[in-house]
């Protein structure tokens, strides 16, 4: 292992500040949704652009200086004269676990508690056994000796004057690993959206913004998270994460369709046995008819709140929902902990969303 | 050192070619390291042992992001010590360790000789470690967040130094004197001249011009005593002898201070030295260093390092050329009297006296001149011209960054300026007992360019946190004066109702 080296310390200091900030400006991030774009794998890329030692300096210098090279006079400078040394945007790289961690500790959420359904996943290798042979960096220096000792004493070669021990090729004894199954818990999230013509491209970006930390808290809580993703007008389908986000369809609006095709995925992949199901619905408030209403509580009270941890609903303000759907399971479901509801009006709203959804823990 | 043989023979070579050329310098340690390395001690500033402080980390992972993506490296570090250390990176192909030998023997060469180093402590690899020691000690008893908290307030304020306090003694203020009654203090005062008969005493010593004299003594000694007596540079100085610190706070703002003043001298001398250093090495790649197959990199390399870049001055380019302008100009004896007096543009271009004496004046300016004094002599309209300085600015209508003037009357003084106080805004500290409260009066001399005011503001929130009393400085926007304050609990500015002139806005 590389010793720790004096910069460590330096950079580890410096990394908490940038947490700090990240925390700081987290409202800003999330509303803005700025973040999701600078994703590559699991890190993102954070701009922070105000770490420094502030100081008496000068400001835009008048925006002039001397330079040199060719060009008349009137003639542009070509690129932007840089800023003065020392003046850097940070782009600070922060894992997905990171960044879920910055958010649970500023919006102070729980850590998840599964439910209980455990799947057998991962092997983990653990250096707690002894062998005979082994490499020597692996060698047990105490077991190595004590056995030694054992042997010279059973032989009488232990002379208590001068306690040499010459430990042999038979004294040695080597760590190594044995192989233990890790029970681990999987998660399954399930996004269900409104397409109808009234969901229109701000009320998408919301969602989109929301399902991407909803997305990186419930990663950071599970080892194993499968993610599906249905959208719905008249009826539902399943689509890609891509399409999610960018379809736009138009037309009338069933939400008990979505309800059905969650049903049923969740019956065929993932039995609530084995997974933590989380649904999270989007949607702007408007369904097709009372009936439709009535059938969708009969789902939700019958099949989706018992198979699910949580079952959460957003309902994005447009300029042409109703937004009578949220009421409608505020009034059936008002108490049930396994069901949460939560307006967002606009982008700002996204933060206190997703900590509405989340607060339980469940 | 931890050269290979190959390597050390080229660094002997080097050395002898450098003796031979004429250069003086200290024994010149050679390391050789790798990219992570050589990115670690530069994110130090050259030392590798200092104070921890985050921005050092800070620096270190930008250097790393910079080399990884490949947008540049670092070449050539090298520090003011003796023994002098200088730095290789192991990557290097043999052309480029020899030419950053024969640069870093340049610099070794001139923080030895120039005037403006004299002072410079060449221990401070010690002195660095010392002060890394002592912060540290202050983080185990007062805790790590609370230490950095103070100097990173510190930090802020290390500007706030005498560069050229390292070359004068400035007066010193008048030591404090128990509060007499002016009147008979000044009695004590009066110039008596001596007299050598009683008799001749009032007309050698009149009465009414004693009493004269004794007044105006009594109404100077009347006056507010100022503190500090002069409006004075160093307020890192000061602030260590009269702020209210504890002594850890005074040992880690004493610590910032040092080093502030260790590097000054650096900073001044951008042009001056990184063109000598230049001229060094291309005097040495070229007159013996070189092998055949090298010259083509050479030549590349050298003139990567010469690049300019649109809207900024490249310190190596305009000091090396400055410094071969000088030594041509010298060789041709086109300087003095009879050079500026001649009139004939033809005799001018020909001229050529035979003095030959370019190398030796190129020795003199590398001891003499910091980069203010070497522009502002050598910087010879003809020049400007030549190597095509101007100066830019935005255009008001467009709003772009546009070429402005390219009359050597306008770049010059502008260059001047941009290399005054080693392109920092004058601050001095006025008044320690503003409004007989305590209140620390700062004043930036304003010369055409505004003040940054949100860094302005948080930095008098840093100087606040030392002074523990409010702090205001006086400075202009646009012309007009306004004073900024801290109080502790809010900002405010002062419209102080009047203009300031730029000498040359």
């Amino acid at each position: 292992m590389a010793a720790m080296r004096r910069v460590d310390t330096d950079v580890s200091r410096f990394r908490r500040i940038v947490r700090g900030r990240i925390r700081k400006n987290l409202r800003k991030y999330v509303s803005q949704g700025e973040l999701l774009t600078r994703q590559g794998g699991r890190v993102v890329s954070v701009p922070l652009p105000e770490i420094h030692l502030p100081r008496f300096t000068f400001g835009d210098r008048g925006g002039g200086g001397v330079g040199q090279g060719e060009g008349e006079v009137g003639e542009g400078v070509g690129a932007e004269p840089g800023e003065a040394e020392g003046e850097h945007d940070v782009e600070a790289e922060v894992t997905l676990d990171e960044l879920a961690q910055i958010l649970g500790e500023e919006l102070e959420l729980p850590n998840i508690e599964p439910r209980g359904k455990q799947e057998v996943e991962t092997d983990v290798r653990r250096y707690r056994d002894i062998r005979r042979v082994g490499p020597h960096s692996l060698r047990h220096f105490k077991r190595t000796y004590r056995n030694a000792l054992r042997r010279q004493l059973a032989d009488g070669t232990y002379d208590p004057v001068r306690p040499v021990i010459l430990p042999r090729r038979e004294d040695e004894r080597f760590r190594s690993f044995d192989v233990a199954p890790i029970p681990e818990s999987s998660a399954a999230i399930l996004y269900m959206m409104d397409v109808s013509g009234s969901m229109g491209q701000e009320q998408k970006d919301i969602v989109r913004n929301a399902a991407f930390w909803l997305d990186t808290w419930i990663r950071s809580q599970y080892r194993n998270v499968a993610v599906r993703y249905v959208v719905h007008d008249a009826a539902a389908r399943e689509v890609d994460r891509h399409n999610f986000f960018h379809l736009k369809e138009s037309g009338g609006t069933k939400i008990s369709s979505a309800y059905r095709l969650v049903d049923k995925i969740i019956d065929d992949d993932y039995p609530p046995e084995q997974w933590n199901i989380y649904c999270f619905q989007f949607s702007d408030g408007d369904n097709w008819s009372g009936g439709d209403t009535t059938e969708c509580l009969r789902i939700l009270d019958e099949a989706l709140l018992p198979k699910s941890n949580q079952f959460a609903y957003g309902q994005v303000k447009s300029a042409y929902g109703s937004g009578q759907f949220k009421g409608d399971l505020d009034q059936r479901f008002g108490d049930d902990e396994r069901l949460v509801t939560c307006d967002i009006p606009n982008r700002d709203g996204i933060l206190d969303c997703i900590r509405e959804f989340l607060r339980r823990g469940r | 050192m931890n050269l290979s043989p190959a390597l050390a023979r080229i660094a002997d070579r080097a050395r002898a070619a450098a003796v031979e050329f004429g250069l003086d310098f200290p024994e010149v340690v050679f390391e050789l390291v790798d990219s992570d390395e050589l990115n670690m001690i530069a994110s130090y500033g050259g030392f590798p042992v200092r104070y921890p402080h985050w921005r050092f980390g800070m620096e270190y992972q930008r250097l790393q992001k910079t080399y990884e993506y490949g947008l540049g490296k670092i070449y050539e570090l090298v520090i003011n010590t003796d023994p002098c250390y200088a730095y290789l990176m192991k990557t290097n192909t043999v052309m480029e360790q020899k030419l950053v030998m024969a640069h870093v023997l340049g610099h070794a060469d001139f923080f030895r000789n120039n005037a403006w180093f004299e002072p410079t402590d060449r221990r401070m690899v010690d002195v660095m470690a010392n002060h890394g020691t002592r912060v540290r000690r202050h983080v185990d008893r007062q805790g790590a967040d609370k230490v950095e908290q103070f100097l990173d307030a510190c930090l802020s304020l290390e500007n706030l130094i005498d560069p050229m306090g390292l070359y004068i003694r400035r007066e010193r203020a008048e030591s404090a004197e128990p509060e007499l009654d002016p009147q008979r203090a000044a009695e004590g005062r009066v110039q008596r001249f001596p007299v050598a008969h009683r008799y001749m005493e009032p007309y050698i010593n009149p009465k009414q011009a004693l009493d004269r004299e004794r007044d105006e003594i009594a109404k100077r000694l009347g006056e507010r005593k100022r503190v500090p007596a002069e409006p004075l540079r160093d307020v890192l100085g000061f602030l260590l002898h009269h702020a209210p610190l504890a002594d850890w706070q005074a040992d880690c703002l004493a610590i910032i201070r040092r080093e502030a003043y260790y590097f000054a001298p650096q900073a001044m001398t951008k042009i001056v030295n990184e063109g000598w250093a230049s001229f060094v090495h291309s005097r040495l790649m070229t007159s013996s260093l070189l092998d055949d197959g090298e010259i083509v990199d050479y030549a590349d390399k050298h003139a990567s390092t010469l690049a300019t870049q649109p809207g900024r001055i490249n310190p190596y380019r305009l000091g090396f050329d400055l410094l071969r302008d000088i030594a041509s100009r010298w060789d041709r004896g086109m300087h003095g009297k009879r050079w500026e007096e001649c009139e004939d543009a033809e005799q001018k271009r020909r001229w050529n006296d035979g003095a030959g004496r370019g190398l030796r004046k190129v020795f003199e300016v590398r001891r003499v001149h910091n980069d203010q004094t070497f522009l502002d002599a050598f910087l010879t309209p003809e020049f400007i011209e030549e190597h095509q300085l101007y100066v830019y600015g935005r255009d008001p209508r467009t709003g772009q960054t546009v070429i402005l003037d390219r009359d050597p009357a306008t770049v010059k003084p502008k260059l001047l300026r941009q290399f005054t106080n080693m392109g920092q805004p004058i601050i001095d500290l006025v008044d320690a007992n503003h409004g007989n409260r305590g209140e620390l009066y700062l004043v930036h001399r304003w010369e055409g360019t505004d003040l940054r005011e949100d860094f302005a503001r948080q930095t008098l929130r840093a100087l606040h946190t030392l002074w523990t009393r409010p702090v205001h400085v006086e400075t202009a926007v646009e012309g007009k004066a306004v004073l900024w304050t801290f109080d502790g609990r809010d900002e405010k500015t002062k419209d102080l109702g009047r203009r300031v002139d730029a000498e040359d806005a």
